[in-house]
């Protein structure tokens, strides 16, 4: 067997536990492990890779490698639960950073010569995508992070604006065709940055998600591209699994929150602002404020609670904090459950991570459509720092932006209490009719503050 | 060249039909920790930027080849890692007392505590 071929059957073995990963990640089971599987054939494939023939800088590579690692081992290990997302989004970010790069990179090379076409056409993908997604990933960091307003960024004849660039990207890399001209693809590269931040500003905050699942299967193909330019098997592999399976992620996610993607990336959701700030509505509906004392006593002599949990819970670090309550209610003989949107939190499954970190039992976690289900007969629903997903507007208004969107029903409970910091909307910046309901009483405070008053509370009474 | 070019195609056609297949049952807890799981994979162009900085020439391509290292890195390793410390978080009643017991029992002998981890399996 000679050297290139062992490699080749090495960089297959990588490509299987890539798979293997894949499915192990959409399990709860082995999710843990098939993580580490892939981490294992990464391993493979980057550890033969330096047995190439005709390698050299390897001090080089090593000392990259390092700076690399030394950044991202803390970054991941220290980031706080709730800053995941932006952490996410800055890792898919470098990724297709480095894939345009690569591209760029192996282009430099060939441009004097004479190049068969395809094989610029592979770099220019490489480049474009690559470059999109690190600059929507940027601003995706930033948003979260809230570095930059949450709120879609605006401006009259955007879309013309963003067709104008993509009509500049397309005439450069026909230019670059033409040419072979290293300079122009440069060019096309900050063009293509470009692109990425103007696509980007008009996605409002809560469709961030979504946004970085998408820009992470945009990486995942822009590294086929690389892989393609390359002729690595490997790289074409793990980028398209990612490509596809991104694809699909994303049309997921958008459904779980009841929008198209073409609506989410062309739709600057969440810009209209109705009324905020102000505690007496034009319609003339009121709202009712209580204390920790009345609430607890209504938890305490109740059958059934329901905890909502949103993210202004996590934001407030306040999910350790829910949990004794839910504990203490339970000594009681109250039946609590947490009811979960799908995307409560900031992303899918952000909500379960967080009370998971809290020891949450499993089995008190219901999903939407079971907790829809046990709602009607609940006697106090607990919403703590969310809005957006019990906003029922997304029933009952057709002109709402969140129209459409599923939501949970807490309106079917005997009672309701929001615990919010104001009467700020939400992440969605649209005013919640529920707040000015009757059946509602607002506890104002921090989550953590009134949690921690309402578990005393309930064991006083 | 057509030859090679065309089985990568059919590598990228296959592989991503494989993409969608395999992940299309995903419980939406799963949503988050699968899109970091498979950011960790597209790391895997840190092996791309290894070749492309190993057969540099020059300062120019040295310097661009170190950055995209640097870059990749970060993807690869943040990537798993991230995704790692968020499915520590999904255990299941039985790994949690497992641990739990692991943590508290650190003196007693090794018996107890192998039975502790039967259990926890099972």
């Amino acid at each position: 067997m000679t050297l290139s071929t062992g490699i080749d059957i090495a960089y297959l073995v990588a490509a299987v536990t890539f798979i293997l990963a894949l499915r192990g990640l959409s399990s709860p089971r082995h999710a843990r492990k098939g993580n580490i599987i892939g981490a294992i054939g990464m391993v493979i494939a980057v550890g033969v890779t330096f047995a190439r023939p005709g390698l050299t800088h390897f001090g080089l590579i090593a000392i990259a490698m390092v700076i690399g690692a030394a950044i991202a081992v803390p970054a991941a290990r220290l980031v706080k639960m709730t800053a995941i997302p932006q952490m996410v989004a800055m890792f898919n970010g470098v990724g297709g950073g480095a894939a345009a790069l690569v591209s760029l990179s192996e282009f430099a090379r060939y441009s004097h010569h004479h190049v068969a076409i395809y094989k610029i056409v592979e770099v220019l993908l490489g480049v474009i995508i690559g470059c999109i997604s690190f600059a929507g990933s940027a601003i995706s960091f930033a948003k979260l992070q809230e570095m930059m307003p949450t709120r879609p960024i605006t401006y009259p004849a955007q879309q013309v604006v963003n067709g104008v660039i993509a009509a500049g990207i397309l005439a450069l890399a026909g230019l670059v065709l033409a040419t072979n001209s290293t300079l122009t693809l440069v060019i096309l590269l900050v063009v293509a940055l470009v692109l990425g931040v103007a696509f980007t500003l008009p996605i409002g905050g809560a469709d961030v998600p979504v946004l970085i699942s998408l820009l992470n299967s945009f990486t995942g193909l822009a590294v086929a591209a690389s892989g393609f330019v390359l002729h690595s098997t490997v790289l074409v592999v793990g980028g398209t699994l990612v490509g596809a399976s991104g694809a699909l992620l994303t049309q997921m996610m958008s459904k779980a929150m009841g929008r198209s993607i073409t609506n989410i990336i062309f739709g600057a959701f969440g810009a209209v602002v109705t009324a905020s700030g102000s505690m007496e509505r034009s319609g003339g509906g009121s709202v009712k404020s209580g204390t920790p004392e009345d609430i607890g006593v209504l938890l305490a002599y109740s059958r059934k609670v329901a905890i909502v949990p949103g993210y202004g819970l996590a934001v407030a670090q306040a999910q350790h904090v829910a949990r004794e309550l839910a504990d203490s209610l339970a000594k009681r003989g109250v039946d609590v459950f947490y009811a979960i949107h799908p995307v409560a939190g900031r992303m899918p499954g952000h909500m379960n991570v967080l009370l998971a970190e809290a020891n949450v039992p499993y089995e008190q976690l219901k999903e939407m459509d079971i907790a829809n289900m046990e709602l009607p007969t609940t006697d106090v629903a607990l919403v703590v720092g969310a809005n957006d997903v019990v906003n029922p507007a997304a029933r009952n208004t057709p002109g709402s932006p969140i129209y459409g969107m599923p939501i949970l029903n807490v309106d079917a409970a005997a009672n309701i209490v929001f615990l919010k910091r104001s009467m700020r909307p939400g992440f969605a910046g649209i005013d919640n009719e529920l707040l000015y309901d009757p059946k509602t009483t607002m506890l104002f405070g921090d989550a953590k503050d009134m949690l921690t008053k309402l578990v005393a509370a309930v064991e006083a009474s | 060249m057509t030859g090679s070019i065309l089985n990568l195609i059919t590598v990228f056609v296959l592989a991503g039909f494989l993409g969608f297949e395999v992940i299309s049952k995903v419980p939406s807890i799963l949503h988050t920790p699968l899109m970091s799981g498979t950011n960790a994979i597209h790391g895997v162009i840190l092996v791309g930027a290894i070749i492309v900085t190993g057969t540099a020439h020059g300062n120019a391509q040295l310097a661009l080849g170190f950055a995209t290292i640097v870059l990749a890195t970060l993807n690869v390793v943040g990537g798993f890692v991230v995704t790692d410390r968020m499915l520590e978080m999904f255990k299941t009643k039985s790994q949690r007392a497992t641990e739990a017991a692991r943590h508290t029992d650190a003196g007693i002998p090794p018996e107890t505590g192998s039975s502790a981890r039967g259990q926890g399996k099972g």
